[in-house]
């Protein structure tokens, strides 16, 4: 359990390797977490993660988000040791707009993964934490699930749904004793947006984590990070179509 | 997603750290039984009015025994001074039967909204330690449910060592049903309180001091909010048991009446109204106010010993967040320690809301017992800015055990693991006891687990 200070003993990070997963997973090490599990396809990317974690215990997991079946077994697992606090649900994947277009199937798949993939896990964790009776489900979504835009539609189209998904679940588990938090990054550097160029206020996933831990503390559903992103995802809202198309050309 | 019908989500009297678990209703010991029994491999634990303020009365996922039910006939031995009570059974509802009838409890903790169970289980203490000892002092035996569904009746002199592992320890060697306490008999139900002003904390602990040689009941409350110079005034209260001729003609009256409680409520709160400014006045105007107030005054001994029940739900005070009471004690001797602890605290990134200074005497208690001589500070701290509150109370706790003291388990919500077996050195004889008693590890709890005293969750 987390203590009244909200330190967390335990850790289990779905998408082992992800860059801001990992950071958070850090950042929770930093504060007094013992155990960390990371949950990926990557089993030697993990591996090499875990120099990075220590003090804490780490442990690795086979997870496929494009499996459902390989995610109970894994989210289980970890349940089982006792005492995962935060499970982080952090795989995604990112390929150039004109690549899902030019190939249809290719952007099912990153939906599947992105979307589809999120709402199998996050039931699957949901599920052992409300069972539990204690611990938060972090959830990233996006900026980019704002508004639709011309240049990331298919990845925001599934973080817009993760979202709408995560906030349903945090309403089914009131009461059990756990919570889900949504965490809506703006423009995060890292491998998956390497090559793309970055939005205003683009941030590390250092500083995501950072955020996340802060919003963990305070008890928090959503958290935006930077928390300027909060307007920037306003102003994109209310943004008439002519003024974002041209914006968008620009890119 | 709610596992059970029965899934409620509880928490401490701090309101920290919430947890989800079936709460299991058990208003008889065969009730107690029966859910002992068939929560087979389940964690339970027993819960009475919630009232320790961490995580001592619940286990995450487990099954909670709701005690508070458990209430019913008391049964008055006049003539051997005792009195049998099921462990549901309120202190502040026994004290309603036995006053009148001219008998009181010896010890009695800050307030009346505890069990007989939960005064047990966490070996409380109260105003007048250094004479009385703790609780468990005056606890002549209890009855003791073990997980296997066993009945042990515990004394001095019927497996002692089991009876002592049990005072005072967090309800994790079993479910207490019944108990046989001591009980002493009183004239009034009224006291002669005094009160005196100090200007530092040096000040303070000499008048508190002194106040112990004398007078029956004394605590001190300290103003943490004032620079060095003034840090730690405060105002020394003692009292003693009135004698009938002291008292106003209408006390006079009735000299053993209850007292008929008004109670106002706080509603929840949406954001904390402690904060620097509110403590900060509220330190001046009581300060200010026993500077004018009268040398000794009358008072009902329960509106003398639970000040804060007049207020109901008080920790709403602190908003959703809730709040930490960092409660330690140090030997005597070890005053460099509390002065130290108190600086750093008052330095600390929130206010003291409340302060408390109180003397121990000797113990009896059990080896998990929190009592022991020495200096015993309570500190009201709003559970806000973890990431500095965290390593700054870690590092109080490392001087306290560094001066031979310890962390009141009842109290705590944060404390890390690794400092628990050098502020109970008696740990390691208590666990080989709790295990004989609950071989399975059964009984645990969240406060259990996080420091992980029966020794299962290494």
């Amino acid at each position: 359990m987390t203590d009244a200070l909200g330190r967390t003993r335990g850790v289990l990070v779905l998408g082992g390797t992800s860059e801001i997963g990992l950071a958070i997973a850090r950042a929770l090490v930093g504060r007094g977490a013992r155990h960390v599990w990371l949950a990926g396809r990557d089993e030697a990317a993990m591996h090499a993660a875990a120099e990075a974690l220590r003090p804490a215990e780490v442990h690795t997991r086979p997870f496929d988000a494009l499996d459902p079946a390989s995610h109970s077994p894994a989210i289980d697992a970890a349940f089982a040791a006792g005492g995962v606090d935060v499970v982080v649900l952090a795989f995604a994947v990112l390929d150039d707009q004109r690549t899902y277009e030019a190939n249809p199937a290719s952007g099912a798949a990153a939906a599947s993964t992105n979307f589809t993939g999120g709402v199998s896990a996050g039931l699957h964790a949901a599920q052992a934490l409300a069972a539990q009776g204690h611990g938060t489900l972090v959830v990233l979504s996006s900026v980019a699930a704002s508004r639709p835009r011309r240049s990331n539609y298919v990845y925001g189209a599934a973080k817009a749904g993760l979202d709408f998904f995560a906030r349903g679940l945090a309403e089914a588990l009131r009461g059990t004793g756990a919570r889900v938090l949504v965490v809506r990054p703006g423009f995060v550097r890292t491998r998956m947006t390497a090559g793309l160029r970055p939005l205003p206020f683009a941030t590390t996933p250092e500083a995501v984590a950072d955020d996340v831990v802060g919003a963990l503390d305070r008890g928090a559903s959503v958290a935006w990070s930077p928390s300027l992103v909060r307007w920037v995802a306003f102003a994109l809202r209310v943004m008439p179509a002519a003024l974002l198309r041209r914006l968008d050309r620009r890119r | 997603m709610i596992p059970h019908p029965d899934w409620r989500v509880l928490h401490g009297w701090g309101g920290t750290a919430p947890a989800g678990a079936r709460l299991v209703r058990t208003g008889t010991p065969e009730a107690v039984r029966t859910a002992l029994v068939t929560a087979e491999r389940r964690r339970v634990i027993a819960r009475g009015l919630g009232r320790s303020y961490g995580d001592a009365a619940q286990v995450a996922g487990g099954d909670v025994l709701a005690l508070a039910a458990l209430t019913g006939a008391v049964r008055l031995d006049a003539e051997a001074g005792t009195v049998t009570a099921p462990s549901g059974a309120r202190l502040g509802a026994l004290l309603r039967l036995l006053m009148p009838r001219g008998w009181m409890l010896p010890v009695l903790p800050g307030t009346a909204h505890v069990t007989v169970g939960g005064a047990i289980a966490a070996d409380v203490h109260g105003k007048s330690h250094h004479r009385d000892g703790s609780f468990g002092a005056h606890v002549n035996s209890l009855t003791l449910l073990t997980p296997d569904g066993t009945a042990h009746h515990l004394s001095r002199s019927e497996d002692a060592e089991a009876f002592h592992t049990t005072l005072g320890g967090m309800g994790l060697t079993g479910v207490v049903t019944e108990a046989t306490l001591r009980l002493e008999r009183i004239a009034s139900t009224y006291v002669v309180a005094r009160a005196q002003v100090t200007t530092d904390l040096d000040g303070t602990m000499h008048a508190l001091a002194s106040a112990d040689a004398a007078h029956r009941w004394s605590v001190a409350w300290l103003d943490l909010t004032g620079g060095c110079a003034s840090l730690g005034r405060g105002i020394v209260e003692h009292a003693d048991p009135a004698p009938l001729e002291v008292l106003p003609p209408r006390a006079l009256a009735r000299p053993l009446a209850p007292r008929r409680a008004r109670q106002l409520g706080v509603p929840p709160l949406p954001v904390s109204v402690v904060n620097r400014v509110t403590v900060r006045a509220l330190n001046e105007a009581r300060y200010a106010l026993a500077q004018r107030a009268p040398n000794a005054s009358i008072r009902h001994i329960e509106a003398y010993l639970f000040p804060l029940d007049v207020l109901d739900a008080w920790p709403r005070l602190y908003g959703p967040h809730g709040f930490l009471q960092y409660q330690f004690i140090v030997p005597f001797g070890a005053e460099a320690t509390l002065h130290e602890v108190v600086r750093r605290v008052a330095a600390g990134p929130v206010p003291v809301a409340l302060a408390v200074l109180k003397r121990f005497g000797a113990s009896e208690g059990g080896p998990l017992s929190f009592p022991q001589r020495g200096w015993t500070l309570t500190l009201d701290l709003p559970a806000a800015r973890p990431e500095v509150l965290g390593p700054l109370l870690d590092g109080c706790d490392d001087l306290v055990a560094a001066a031979g003291g310890r962390i009141y388990l009842a109290k705590d919500a944060r404390m890390r693991a690794d400092v628990v077996p050098a502020m109970y050195p008696r740990l390691a004889e208590w666990q080989a006891v709790r295990n004989r008693l609950d071989p399975e590890g059964r009984m645990t709890s969240d406060l259990d687990r996080r420091l992980n005293l029966s020794g299962r969750h290494g």
